[in-house]
């Protein structure tokens, strides 16, 4: 299994599903080899570990070998995995992925998206082996589908095309690849996200008061990437709409990217810079607390494969709002669901959980008890499936 | 002998706009107008009409000797009265036969019995004047909301006039008894039960066209060998269901009409069996037993309860806030509040509301215009708060 990030080293989901995943599959018996490009400092009990860049002369050589020119391979060789375009070291993670192949064995290839595909195709190639491409994110989705980046399609396209079974993480996924990248719907099967309930065991609830702050205040969360592809613009502006209505409201923004000055700056022009918390990138304790101090988690994508932060908001008891532009809504049914461009409707339906406590109570409880069924268990049962299929 | 009695609940609700919380104090229509019209439309047009049309045809042409029962709400004839009154002509003509008869029941298909007697009366009052007006009938037989029955109400009906009532046939109340016979409630007066034989009813309105049931394709000849395979085990066949049965539920395609078509033919080849409805059916049978109806029993979903409407709190709090403002919209002396206060009664609006979506729900869902119970909810409570604005 070719992954690019793994927990703790994660910047989003993409690890999070690869540790689930991965997880669920040895508890079902498969033996799972899991290559990461670069060697960092994590240990996990129930797979084997390989860092493709690990034994550094055995890569110079073969970057030696490649058919890089001098010059290229000159400027690569002034270290691994530093300073370069992403493109280029998933190119480089491909190389060094050919000579895995021909070391380890194994029956089948699965690849987390365009970043491993390159890797994936190359363990093909060598090895004759099936190839699953999975797909969590498409730039269509990264994007908003503005400036698509020629070379990641590209190199989609092709993970798409030369493997034997795509696995998409929800139907909306399944869509996108069928519409954007021609690829015949037969071919891809949908494995939804699960939730690893491990990480949501402790109980914060009655340390967290935010010095007085919950006592008079209510807190609506968002939390994830803050970049084009989330929504955080869209949560402000219905922020905005809410404080208008109803003052006795904190907005708590959790998550880092591209977007944050101008987020800071947004809050600022709206006037509510206030009522606008910025926390950063989160992550373990801290993120059980911010689930668990919210009284409304709110995921305004504007295009999302699936949305696991929805199901941690509910596993930890927050009622949710979640963009209908997600793949996890088509798995959850206690929540609200909103289009994400719909300011004035999510700005009404979170007025209405703050405002109707038993709305609140109800959706969090129902919401409970329904991210119960959804694990990765049932994710690797359907990798399973697709495994089966393409060994036949 | 058995005889069949057929009875048809008819109604369709006000339903209620997606009203936000930025429409309260703003002067909103709280009803959906157009989307109510294009509803009614198109049951108007796969069912009553053509059902209407082909239970005058019957009555016709079996002279007599074929009957048939209606519940009509008071809010279903409103919305044909003003948009589809060939619907009404078509009502007028079967009752002109002598061989339809109207059965009384709450104007608004209400839950009103449950939390207020006086409104409870007014509503049925206003039921019966809709019925004379339209049809110069007197109902003699009663049908309180969703064939909702405990001993008390059986009693008070009788007070109110009438001769008899409709109920489930609930395994938990019958026991090893038959559903084909007349009762009485206990402690329920000389008021006669008529029980739905579930079975069989539930055979045309949910199993017709269920290609996983064994007794598909279901065929009139076949229905009419089962009703005489109960002589000698009842008198009385009660066949209770939604009339929009006949083409909405089960559409025309599925040979729905072509059923009940031949339905009277098949029954009446065999001489001991007859058609009678209600207001007969009591004259005809004496009571075979005192069944006890300590708790409300109706005729949805598996529990036979009334969960579906009752179940969670957001229904509980959404009834009893409206109820709560009865003596204030009264004491207003304003047709139009009272008016709109009475609408937001109908049961419908609170089914919407029922998260039982696990076990029951398709067909819960089926009938909502909502997203979700959770939008039913704030839609209805969003109205509540603006009535109650109106009100100060």
């Amino acid at each position: 299994m070719f992954g690019w990030e793994f927990p703790p080293f994660n910047s989003g989901g993409l690890g999070v599903a690869c540790y689930g995943l991965s997880k669920a599959l040895a508890k079902q018996g498969v033996e799972v080899l899991f290559v990461l490009p670069k060697k960092i400092n994590c240990q996990t009990d129930f797979c084997r570990l390989i860092f493709a860049d690990e034994n550094p002369i055995d890569a110079e050589k073969i970057l030696k070998a490649a058919y890089l020119s001098p010059d290229i391979y000159g400027k690569i060789a002034q270290g691994l995995f530093a300073g370069r375009g992403l493109v280029d070291e998933v190119k480089r993670y491909a190389l060094l992925a050919r000579e895995i192949a021909k070391r380890e064995s194994f029956d089948i290839i699965h690849a987390h998206d365009w970043l491993c595909y390159p890797a994936g195709i190359m363990a093909k190639k060598i090895s004759g082996k099936p190839l699953v491409a999975h797909i969590h994110a498409t730039e269509f989705d990264r994007t908003g589908g503005h400036n698509v980046n020629e070379q990641v399609y590209a190199i989609e396209k092709e993970g798409f095309s030369k493997a034997d079974k795509i696995a998409a993480v929800s139907n909306f996924t399944k869509q996108k690849v069928i519409d954007n990248y021609g690829i015949n719907p037969e071919k891809i099967a949908i494995v939804y996200n699960g939730l690893d309930f491990q990480r949501t065991a402790r109980d914060f609830h009655n340390s967290l008061n935010l010095g007085g702050l919950k006592k008079k205040f209510q807190i609506v969360l968002f939390l994830g990437r803050l970049t084009l592809q989330k929504g955080p613009d869209y949560f402000l502006l219905a922020a905005k709409k809410v404080l208008e209505k109803n003052p006795n409201v904190y907005f708590v923004m959790a998550g880092s990217g591209d977007m944050e000055a101008q987020l800071i700056n947004s809050a600022i022009d709206l006037g509510i810079a206030d009522k606008v918390i910025f926390t950063g990138f989160l992550r373990d304790e801290n993120l059980s607390k911010i689930y668990q101090l919210a009284d409304l988690f709110v995921m305004p994508s504007v295009s999302e494969p699936f949305g696991l932060t929805a199901l941690e908001a509910l596993s930890h008891g927050a009622p949710a709002i979640i963009s209908k532009q997600s793949g996890v809504s088509e798995v959850i049914k206690n929540c609200l669901k909103v289009d994400f461009w719909d300011i004035n409707e999510m700005a009404a339906k979170i007025l209405a959980v703050l405002q109707y406590p038993i709305l609140s109570q109800i959706m969090s409880q129902n919401g409970q008890t329904e991210v119960q069924n959804i694990t990765w268990d049932n994710s690797a049962t359907t990798c399973l499936n697709i495994y089966n299929e393409v060994l036949a | 002998m058995p005889s069949v009695c057929l009875y048809l609940q008819t109604h369709q609700p006000f339903r209620l706009k997606n009203f936000s919380v930025f429409d309260i104090g703003q002067n909103q229509e709280y009803f959906d107008t157009s989307a109510n019209k294009s509803y009614l439309e198109r049951i108007v047009r796969k069912s009553y009409l053509p059902a209407n049309k082909l239970l005058l045809q019957l009555i016709r042409q079996h002279r007599g000797k074929f009957k048939v029962a209606f519940g009509l709400s008071g809010v279903l004839l409103e919305q044909l009265e003003e948009s589809f009154p060939e619907v009404i002509e078509g009502f007028q003509k079967l009752t002109a036969t002598g061989c339809c008869e109207i059965l009384g029941e709450t104007y608004h298909h209400s839950l009103a019995y449950l939390y207020s007697a006086e409104e409870f009366k007014a509503q049925v009052a206003l039921h019966n004047r809709k019925i004379k007006k339209l049809f110069n009938l007197q109902p003699k037989v009663f049908r309180n909301t969703e064939l909702m029955l405990n001993n008390q109400m059986a009693k008070q009906v009788g007070e109110m006039g009438y001769k008899g009532i409709l109920g489930e046939g609930a395994d938990y109340i019958l026991g090893w008894r038959s559903p084909n016979f007349v009762y009485q409630a206990k402690d329920g007066g000389q008021t006669k039960l008529l029980l739905r034989n579930y079975k069989l009813s539930d055979n045309i309105s949910f199993r017709f066209s269920c290609r996983d049931w064994a007794d598909w394709p279901l065929t009139a000849e076949k229905f009419a060998a089962w009703i005489r395979g109960s002589e000698g085990n009842g008198e009385i066949i009660n066949l209770f269901m939604d009339y929009e049965t006949f083409g909405e539920h089960q559409w025309a395609e599925t040979g729905i009409f072509e059923f009940l078509k031949n339905l009277p033919n098949e029954i009446l080849k065999y001489p001991e069996n007859n058609f009678q409805n209600p207001a007969e059916v009591i004259k005809l049978y004496k009571p075979k037993a005192e069944l006890d109806f300590p708790n409300i029993v109706t005729w949805a979903d598996t529990e036979r309860d009334l969960s579906a409407w009752l179940g969670n709190k957001m229904q509980k709090t959404a009834i009893e806030n409206i109820y709560s403002l009865e003596s204030k919209i009264k004491k207003t002396k304003n047709k139009k509040l009272l008016d709109t206060w009475r609408k937001l009664q109908t049961s419908d609006h609170f089914y919407y509301m029922c998260v039982k979506w696990f076990a029951d729900g398709d067909v819960h869902k089926y009938f909502s215009p909502y997203e979700s119970p959770y939008d039913g909810y704030i839609a209805y409570m969003n109205i509540f708060n603006d009535l109650k604005l109106q009100l100060h």
